[in-house]
């Protein structure tokens, strides 16, 4: 579709700003999950003990063929990062659509209804934040199997009060509008009040708490796997990387700085792109 | 403020008891307890005196009040692998990671204070630019690796500062900082922009009118003001800390309820598990009921909302 020069005008004002690198080192970060092991230099999986603890390639012993160094089992660790990012990128993927989702049902109920429902979600959201989320991460990892799905358990059990309570206080904001009242009384059913009035309403917020969280999300996993909690072996996670290489500190620093670098300028551009976010779309959510 | 205060502190309770609940339900999903407490080729009489015994063929809801009446008691069972009651266990550890999590908070706050202040008074000078750049990597840095990184420096490549252990003062600089690292950035923005509004204010106006010295001014009657809303937050921060010890004292081998319970989880030592989480969230409520007092203290508008 050709736009005018209006609206290309227009369009090209909305996107002033835009944080094109964090933007870029998302791109990449999802390309590498999305490409699987198409793009990977090695096998991640491969030892090749000759090139065990080999440095990065600008430092004496170390070459191209290991851009950022191997490990102790001389795998290669650039190519362990780019499959690594596989678990970040899913973790986040279901931890928020999740989260997400169940936070702003409860939320737009509670705010919508208020009452009983209000206050019973409000008492909920409280009795789950008295347990911090760490501890209750190693509580499920004790009673269930750590793993994937037990990582991103925790963080939507975790993270939905935060989506529910600020998107409550913006149902109830709305509710008091002329608008709804006229939806109300013209005899529009509740579910049509909710579909065509108020989740566009809170859409934008809700794009705005989203990409605020992906940052969050992985450094919470990383931790996780970190500890022995989260992702388990053979499977590849940046957290599970670092937790290896701790044992062999004093041999190969390069092993525990790129993964946390990897980590680092991920929640960096993912921060930096929200945060530009929302300026955008939901400036009143700043004090977050 | 006394309806205020029975109010917050019975709120208190409810969520210890709802926390309690989630231990509990959690910790009954793993299966049955028998299956940890007897030999695999236990005959089958005495599986079912056991279960009887721990009342573990009555319902589930009468299971939770013997365990909470057992809980309020203090008795939350026997460690398996130390062999001692648990809650002893978790209290031995305590005052460790207390220690931590007040030197972490130490730290943040002695970084947190000047860096809000200079970045307010001198707004877009370089320290408010460099504070910014920092509190975006801080943000971004995940707690374990920050300890992993001084580690690396300051204890392996330095040899400055020994690189895990408990005893010594010098034993407890890098825990502190990487634990207290995270939260510096949120609490400069928070010393910075109460140093803006109180700048702009009229007291402070006037005492610049009279000729008080601007370093007076500042770092005496402006900060005074502004330190409330942090002081008042302290608690959350606190609170925080005390969730991010799990990960800090494992890295550290700092021996602390944190790193004790992650031990337990691996070794799948539940009275442990449950006592030690139980009691962090109780620490944690406690923190941020005294958050909400200050608060009602500080701002009389807080006692009657809601």
């Amino acid at each position: 579709m050709a736009l005018s020069t209006q609206e290309f005008a227009m369009r090209a004002d909305w996107l002033r700003g835009i944080p094109w690198l964090p933007l870029a080192v998302l791109g990449a970060v999802g390309l590498c999950a999305a490409g699987g092991d198409l793009l990977l230099p090695f096998d991640p999986g491969d030892l090749d003990l000759a090139a065990a603890f080999k440095p990065p390639a600008w430092l004496p012993g170390g070459s191209m063929a290991n851009p950022l160094g191997a490990d102790n089992l001389g795998r290669d660790i650039l190519s362990r990062i780019m499959a690594g990012s596989r678990v970040s990128v899913i973790v986040t993927f279901y931890a928020i659509l999740f989260s997400g989702s169940i936070g702003a049902v409860a939320g737009m109920i509670a705010g919508y209804f208020g009452g009983v429902v209000d206050t019973m979600l409000m008492r909920l959201i409280e009795i789950q934040q008295s347990v911090p989320a760490i501890a209750l991460a190693l509580l499920l990892a004790a009673a269930l199997e750590p793993g994937l799905w037990t990582v991103i358990v925790v963080i939507v059990l975790t993270y939905w009060a935060w989506y529910a309570r600020i998107i409550r206080g913006e149902i109830m904001a709305l509710k008091g509008r002329d608008y709804i009242a006229f939806a109300r009384v013209a005899g529009v059913g509740t579910p049509t009040i909710f579909a065509r009035h108020l989740l566009p309403n809170i859409f934008n917020t809700l794009v705005v708490l989203a990409t605020l969280q992906v940052g969050q999300v992985i450094l919470f996993e990383a931790s996780l796997s970190f500890l022995g909690l989260g992702i388990q072996q053979p499977d590849i996670s940046w957290g599970l990387m670092l937790s290896d290489a701790r044992q062999y500190i004093t041999n190969a620093w390069w092993a525990i700085t790129m993964p946390g670098i990897a980590i680092m300028l991920t929640c960096l551009s993912a921060n930096v792109f929200g945060d530009w976010l929302r300026d955008r779309l939901d400036p009143q959510l700043r004090q977050l | 403020m006394a309806g205020f205060l029975a109010r917050r502190v019975m709120q208190g309770i409810i969520s210890i008891i709802g926390a309690s609940i989630i231990i509990f339900v959690i910790s009954r999903l793993s299966g049955d307890p028998i299956a940890m407490l007897l030999p695999n080729d236990a005959p089958a009489s005495m599986i079912e005196e056991t279960r009887r015994n721990l009342g573990l063929d009555r319902p589930l809801w009468v299971q939770y009040l013997i365990f909470a009446q057992h809980a309020l008691s203090g008795d939350f069972g026997n460690s398996y692998r130390w062999k001692m009651p648990a809650l002893q266990l978790i209290l031995a550890r305590l005052p460790a990671t207390i220690e931590l999590a007040v030197c972490g908070l130490l730290f943040s706050v002695a970084i947190a204070v000047p860096v809000g202040v200079m970045s307010a008074v001198q707004r877009g000078g370089w320290i408010d630019r460099i504070g910014r750049i920092f509190a975006m990597l801080g943000q971004a840095m995940p707690a374990f690796w920050v300890g992993l990184l001084l580690i690396l420096v300051f204890a392996i490549h330095l040899d400055w500062l020994p690189a895990f252990g408990y005893g010594s003062p010098s034993q407890l600089i890098l825990p502190a900082i990487s634990l207290g690292w995270y939260p510096v950035a949120a609490q400069t923005r928070i010393v910075r922009s109460a140093m803006l509004d109180v700048l702009d204010s009229d007291h402070i106006r006037l005492s610049r009118a009279l000729g008080t010295p601007e370093r007076l001014i500042v770092w005496k009657y402006a900060l005074r003001n502004a330190a409330v809303p942090l002081l008042t937050m302290l608690g959350v921060y606190f609170a925080a800390m005390l969730g991010g010890a799990f990960v800090v004292e494992t890295i550290f081998a700092w021996p602390g309820v944190g790193r004790t319970v992650v031990e337990a989880v691996f070794s799948r030592d539940f009275p442990v598990v449950q006592a030690g989480v139980l009691f962090t969230s109780i620490l944690f409520v406690i923190s941020n009921l005294l958050v909400d007092i200050s608060y009602g203290i500080v701002d009389p508008r807080i006692r009657d909302a809601r």
